[in-house]
């Protein structure tokens, strides 16, 4: 089976390709990319030849922050319709979080997740397995065993490992696995009850806040930890300038230290819910101005690793209540690529390269999916690219959200950047 | 009097932020015209609202307000059922959408709602084609409280602009002060917000940026033509806000002592209900600057001006 793409323009950050060409694919692995790759003697008799027509192809994005809800909360989303979701948004590539019931600290959850997304067969996904039992913070998981079954990352996401002690052995232990510990930080006393940044918003209306403090005490912890285990941290969802701050200083020291940032935290801030909106309410919340422009700074500057969703669905019921109630958590995989276009490449914050690497290669390499092929299209690699019509714009509707939930703060947006086709392996698997 | 011209712009009451300030004084003129009407002595009743249809929701334990929100109701005729929601807060029972959807089936005019969440009035009012008025939204806002306070002061001062006013106590966690920030600051008030500082967010300057803070009772005391003393809930748990009773009485409390350093004709406000020797004594509660019972009295005529300006717009039917 052969694929010829001819006439695209060709951006792989992994290999600094920008550049007009063909990219042609021999039984579902890239076999010749570039301008030359169209007088390949190979493609001359590729038996699918689809003209690209100048539009923009890019390798498959990968997403290192998504909640599927399988096995427990399959009316909220499936391994399938997430797998839908992220293939419509361009991921071909999807890291999913343990938080699901029950909770992913088992090989056997770990393999149920695995043949799910395998039937789904849209895109490929890797599971981050629990650092605790039960995702409880106290005993920790079995690290080797679950890495084996095909973990990638440990995380107790959505439940920060408050214990310090616990997060040291977990640093320790991974370090010699060579698999990050994926931090949600937030230090559950600061916090409190909170359920949206504490600052002038909450104050005028009344609202319980989580101050940025909560993050940026648990950064501090976990950047000490890391340097003392000499263990790969990842740091989830960044929000706050103080916590990039000290994670700018930390990797200018050499420690390892990785982070990423979500399209949500550089689009918007707190004044949104200034109308009690649920579609706003995240964790960790929408923050100040300052904040904002502290992340747009980061990525500016390399201090962030990757643009990650935290895509997590939740139904109507979840978030049409009061909004102390209200579930924590927003969609993310169909819009984040129109958002980074319009929000970070038409603004002049990154260029087109660099926020496609943050897309991409820059965090394959976090989780190591590099040494899988993944996040490039290096000839040998496998076929999962993106083919995007920058010119086309977007309508975030219900009919554009391939998710089974609609819990975006973006409703109504209009955005530039249409995913027009999205190939797995080969395999066309959206468009 | 609001003017024959005037039509009251607003479908619900869910705070004093979208009011304006000629709103705000086409309550409070209306308010004094239905006083007329509470203060008659023998039949306190009008028309004004026969055969609304209104729901009183209280989805927290509230006695005062509900109270004088049924009297208010009552003296403008209108049909009243009381809905008591189940008093334990955000319970997982039914949502306030269903509750809410059950409601409209039954097409009330107006809804009178308090609830333990910030917004949950506003979600209501995305769903509902009745008015909503706010009987306080967790710390949010508790407009017909600010707008009773204001009619106490205005009714004692005969204006709102340029007084005077502390508010003294639980900042952070009332919904009275929030009200009360907007009408004053919307009015012409000078605001003076005292707490200990864990109770003082200094993030709220932001938002009334000529408000003063201080954590210093004693010294903005003289200065004051009102003083208005919230409750501190001990029994809430006030967690680690404040050390304790006796370090808030030592530096917060009003007292004789403090009262004493006042302007002789200083108002003393307090929304109730009063923790006697806590955050007051008895002595100031109870004395002769002391307008608490008035803003009780005061309460039924503004909830009445409050209801009829949101049934009666134009204002039709005039008492």
């Amino acid at each position: 089976m052969s694929l010829l793409i001819k006439n695209a323009r060709l951006l792989d950050p992994s290999q600094s390709l920008d550049a007009l060409g063909a990219l042609l694919v021999l039984e579902g692995v890239v076999a010749a990319i570039g301008p030359d790759a169209e007088r390949d003697p190979l493609s001359v008799g590729a038996e699918e030849v689809l003209d690209a027509g100048g539009k923009l192809l890019t390798p498959g994005f990968v997403d290192l922050h998504v909640h599927f809800r399988e096995p427990g909360q399959s009316r909220k989303e499936t391994i399938e319709t997430g797998s839908r979701a992220a293939v419509a948004g361009g991921f071909t590539t999807v890291c999913a979080m343990p938080n699901t019931r029950p909770a992913n600290d088992s090989v056997a959850i770990t393999e149920m997740m695995l043949t799910r997304a395998n039937k789904a067969g849209l895109c490929r996904y890797f599971p981050i397995g629990a650092v605790t039992k039960g995702l409880e913070g106290e005993e920790l998981a079995d690290f080797g065993t679950l890495k084996e079954a095909g973990c990638v990352a440990f995380s107790d996401d959505g439940l920060p490992v408050m214990n310090a002690e616990v997060m040291r052995r977990a640093l320790e232990y991974t370090a010699w696995l060579k698999v990050p510990v994926v931090a949600h930080e937030e230090d559950k006393h600061l916090a409190g009850k909170g359920y949206m940044h504490e600052g002038a918003v909450s104050a005028s209306l009344g609202c319980l806040g989580i101050p940025s403090a909560a993050e940026e005490a648990m950064v501090a912890r976990d950047l000490v930890l890391a340097e003392h285990t000499g263990g790969h941290l990842h740091l989830a969802h960044i929000s706050t300038a103080g916590s990039l701050r000290m994670i700018r200083e930390a990797k200018a020291r050499g420690l390892h230290v990785t982070c990423e940032v979500t399209p949500h935290h550089f689009a918007l801030t707190d004044k949104e819910l200034m109308r009690f909106d649920s579609d706003y309410k995240m964790n960790p919340p929408l923050r100040s101005d300052a904040d904002l422009a502290a992340v747009l700074e980061a990525l500016a500057d390399g201090t962030v690793d990757a643009i990650a969703t935290d895509h997590a669905p939740h139904g109507w019921d979840d978030k049409e209540v009061e909004l102390p109630i209200a579930a924590f958590g927003v969609i993310g995989l169909e819009t984040a690529l129109p958002l980074t276009l319009e929000l970070l490449v038409n603004k002049g914050v990154i260029t087109l390269a660099k926020a496609i690497a943050l897309l991409t290669w820059e965090p394959a390499k976090v989780f190591h999916l590099d040494e899988k092929g993944l996040g490039t299209l290096r000839p040998g690699s496998p076929a999962d690219f993106t083919l995007v019509d920058l010119d086309a714009k977007i309508q975030v509707d219900r009919a554009f959200i391939q998710s089974r939930s609609y819990n975006t703060p973006f409703k109504g947006w209009e955005l530039p950047g249409k995913v027009v086709g999205t190939w797995m392996g080969g395999k066309r698997v959206w468009g | 009097m609001a003017t024959a011209r005037y039509v009251f712009p607003h479908k619900h009451l869910l705070g004093i932020e979208p009011l304006s300030p000629d709103d705000i004084t086409a309550i409070l003129d209306q308010a004094v015209a239905f006083e007329e009407v509470c203060e008659r002595p023998d039949i306190k009743i009008v028309p004004a609202l026969r055969k609304k249809l209104i729901v009183n929701l209280f989805f927290e334990n509230s006695t005062r307000t509900r109270n004088s929100f049924e009297i208010a109701q009552k003296r403008l005729s209108a049909e009243i059922i009381n809905f008591d929601a189940d008093t334990s807060s955000l319970s997982k029972g039914e949502t306030l959408i269903d509750t809410a959807m059950n409601l409209q089936a039954m097409h009330p005019d107006l809804i009178v709602m308090r609830h333990s969440a910030p917004g949950a009035h506003a979600l209501l009012s995305r769903h509902m084609k009745a008015s909503i008025v706010n009987a306080g939204d967790g710390a949010h806002e508790h407009p017909t409280q600010a707008l009773l306070d204001a009619y106490t002061l205005r009714k004692k001062f005969g204006r709102l602009e340029g007084l005077k006013v502390a508010i003294v106590g639980d900042i952070r966690h009332s919904r009275v002060v929030r009200s009360n920030l907007w009408l004053l600051t919307k009015m012409g008030a000078k605001v003076t917000l005292v707490a200990p500082p864990t109770l003082l967010p200094r993030e709220m300057k932001a938002t009334w940026p000529g408000v003063e803070f201080t954590s210093d009772f004693d010294s903005i005391i003289p200065a004051m033509d009102a003083i208005m003393i919230l409750r501190i809930q001990f029994e809430r748990g006030t967690g680690n806000f404040i050390p304790g009773q006796g370090e808030y009485i030592r530096f917060f409390q009003l007292n004789e002592a403090r009262l004493r350093k006042a302007k002789p004709g200083v108002a003393v406000l307090h929304p109730g209900p009063i923790n006697r020797g806590v955050e007051i004594t008895s002595e100031v509660a109870d004395g002769p600057n002391n307008l608490i019972l008035d803003q009780v009295t005061n309460g039924v005529p503004v909830r009445m001006s409050v209801m009829y300006l949101l049934c009666h717009p134009h204002g039709e039917a005039v008492p």
